[in-house]
């Protein structure tokens, strides 16, 4: 054997082993219950296939900011981000994302709730597969309303709400009707006015990307909202987040609390809920114009087009938002503890409907369409935004004056005036 | 009596001096008795002070859950390293600030100072650039440099004020008996200045401890510092301030220990030359 042909056979031999070696993958991922869940149960992928993890955690806008300055630079810092429904449509429309069109019969991507799905996706192509998904709804408790004399109907009317939140309150006991957020950002409290909006025929834009906050629709939900918030929410509600109130509601000092759904599983835990069996749900309320005021999002897994490990990307991908990925939480850590709102069949499974906020997380999901959010026609894709990239910075722009009227700094009108100009200035600058 | 009332003022100003003392220490007493309770009795209202069930699970936790000391480790290279490199190159440009100006010594010192001006997020894409052209994205070398050169206009203005107390004759002594330059940098003026350089190089140590706008975004799973572990506790959707406080007492009790043990110094060096 000549010198050369040595070479050539060691550098083939080297392809091969490299083509079998395992590789590292490091994911970006937010804080949250599920998410380090996982991270518990990475050495199941591992012994499966033989990649290791390494896992850079940060708090939701600390990651949103380092994923955006990594991908747009082509950094290649990650192999898998931690993405939401806002972020996966504008960046696949940039070609940031490896599209998930080729995942393997097993994983079953027909499986994936429609509402997530469509939501993950652009012109139908899958690009962040959902590890869970959240709405909105009601949580409620059950003895004060009672006492109030009232019952809470499955889809409430905002009419109702207004009433019950009114009857429960005691503010010198220190119970408050209702619970909503108020703090100043796109993802607080501009997200749940805009989902509420909604119910009330509002929308952030025409179909001719026209601002509509000076609408009629606009400043009925804002006034509600104050006015909602003034004679039966908690003292500082203005700072008001989604951590605040699930501190309020789990000490007893809320009646009513409407935000994510993944917060079901936070109230209902007696170790940290004072009052874990006295939470009673319901879909977020309407007022009798088709949409309800639930948003939809997914914590979804998305690979950056940069990467030089795709292949083992998409290994993990297919493991940790697989139906394996499920039934191996169930196994270790009990039903309850499952990534909610991903796929159809976790809800078509017996043991899931024992859990009680189970159907009514599949119902809040089922009853929010990101491609149709409204009830007169827009051009944004998105329930509680608009997937666009302005909107981050307008909504929370647009958030502050919301907070500011909600502190009593300024009217409801006042708030809508200055959102209005705001997003005006957006459009017109952006070329809308 | 006067010597009753001196006595009388004393103990009132040492009340109001630890007064002050506790109420700026009390976020770090907080955040330290937080992290000894659980998750309900962390948000419990009223909240609750030392009467509580004290447990050790979040700690336990956090242990397991991250590898602390990869991220102690690269703490102290990168605060260590920055620190002795700005040192490094910061006492011969104070020495020749301080010891022979020129009519542009007090523009540049301003300008130097104006650096600290910019937003770090403004260079945030430049600098990300330059890492990812020099494949630097995620390294410890990276943030040595950066932060020394973040820290460099506070390591500059420090030194050349202490060392503008140093009566220039001493150097000129030092000259006459021959020293070079060098010799008298290293034998004369730095000896004389080591309470202020080791004030220096404590307090740019703490700075740069703390950093934690170009520690989270130019790191990832190899070179993340504290602040990126306790950035790993913290969350909007889920109540963990107790594993939190944990994750927060550990990253900063290295600094706590080597602030106290070294306050004596720390203090020497903040007032060198306020009294003549």
């Amino acid at each position: 054997m000549t010198l050369r042909n040595a070479l050539c056979a060691a550098t083939a031999l080297g392809l091969f082993a490299g083509g079998a070696t395992a590789e590292i993958l490091t994911i970006a991922t937010v804080n949250n219950g599920d998410m380090i869940r996982m991270q518990g149960l990475t050495d199941d992928f591992t012994e499966k296939t033989g990649h290791t993890v390494e896992w850079v955690t940060l708090e939701e806008n600390v990651l949103r900011q380092r994923v955006t300055t990594d991908i747009s630079t082509n950094g290649g810092a990650f192999d898998i981000m931690t993405i939401g429904m806002y972020e996966t449509p504008i960046w696949a429309a940039n070609d940031w994302l490896v599209p998930l069109d080729d995942l393997s019969d097993e994983y079953n991507a027909d499986d994936i709730l429609p509402a997530m799905r469509g939501g993950l996706s652009l012109d139908g192509t899958l690009y962040a597969a959902p590890f869970y998904g959240e709405s909105s709804m009601v949580m409620y408790r059950t003895d004060l309303m009672e006492a109030a004399g009232m019952e809470m109907p499955d889809a409430p009317t905002w009419e109702f709400i207004g009433e019950a939140a009114r009857a429960m309150t005691d503010k010198e006991n220190e119970i408050y009707g209702i619970c909503l957020r108020g703090k100043a950002g796109w993802g607080e409290n501009a997200a749940f006015l805009t989902a509420m909006s909604n119910s009330f025929g509002a929308r952030i834009v025409d179909e001719n990307w026209v601002p509509q906050y000076d609408s009629e629709a606009w400043s009925n939900t804002l006034n509600f909202y104050i006015d909602l918030m003034n004679d039966a929410g908690p003292p500082g509600a203005s700072t008001n987040g989604f951590n605040e109130n699930l501190s309020l509601f789990q000490q007893g000092k809320c009646g009513m609390w409407i935000d994510a759904t993944v917060a079901a599983s936070f109230v209902t835990n007696p170790n940290d809920s004072t009052v874990a069996d006295k939470v009673g749900f319901a879909l977020a309320p309407d007022n009798g114009l088709g949409k309800r005021s639930n948003w939809l999002w997914a914590w979804a897994l998305a690979i950056p087009a940069g990467t030089q490990k795709e292949a083992a990307a998409k290994e993990f991908i297919e493991w940790a938002t697989g139906t394996g990925y499920i039934e191996l939480v169930a196994e270790n850590e009990g039903w309850a503890n499952v990534p909610p709102g991903a796929r159809t069949s976790l809800y078509e499974n017996a043991n899931y409907k024992d859990v009680p906020f189970a159907q009514m997380t599949l119902d809040s999901i089922l009853s929010a369409d990101p491609n149709n959010p409204t009830v007169d026609p827009v051009p944004y894709i998105g329930v509680q935004f608009a997937a666009i990239p302005e909107w981050a910075g307008m909504g929370s722009e647009i958030g502050q004056e919301f907070s500011a009227a909600l502190a009593g700094q300024q009217t409801a009108d006042e708030a809508l005036e200055k959102a209005q100009a705001i997003a005006t200035d957006v459009m017109e600058s952006a070329g809308y | 009596m006067a010597r009753a009332v001196t006595n009388n003022r004393k103990a009132l100003n040492t009340a109001i001096a630890w007064t002050i003392g506790l109420l700026i220490f009390f976020p770090i007493l907080w955040t330290i008795l937080t992290s000894f309770k659980t998750e309900a009795q962390a948000i419990s209202d009223p909240p609750v002070f030392l009467f509580f069930d004290w447990t050790l699970e979040n700690y336990s936790i956090v242990q397991e859950r991250s590898n602390y000391m990869r991220f102690l480790w690269n703490s102290v290279i990168i605060a260590g390293g920055s620190t002795l490199l700005g040192v490094m190159i910061a006492v011969p440009a104070a020495w020749s600030m301080a010891f022979v100006p020129s009519r542009r010594t007090k523009d540049i010192l301003l300008w130097m100072l104006s650096t600290k001006m910019l937003p770090a997020v403004g260079v945030l894409y430049p600098i990300y650039l330059i890492c990812i052209e020099l494949g630097l994205l995620d390294s410890r070398i990276a943030l040595v440099v950066i932060l020394m050169l973040i820290n460099l206009p506070i390591i500059v203005w420090m030194l050349y004020t202490y060392f503008k107390e140093i009566p220039g004759e001493i150097l000129e002594a030092a000259r006459m008996d021959g020293a070079s330059l060098k010799e008298e940098i290293l034998y004369v003026l730095t000896p004389m200045a080591v309470p202020g350089i080791a004030s220096t190089l404590l307090l740019n140590f703490i700075l740069a401890w703390n950093e934690a706008f170009w520690t989270l975004n130019l790191t990832a799973a190899k070179a993340a510092p504290l602040t990126a572990f306790i950035a790993s506790y913290s969350s909007p959707e889920g109540l963990f301030y107790a594993k939190l406080s944990a994750a927060s007492t550990m990253a900063i009790a290295p600094i706590l220990i080597l602030g106290w043990f070294s306050q004596k110094q720390l203090v020497r060096g903040l007032t060198f030359g306020a009294v003549k």
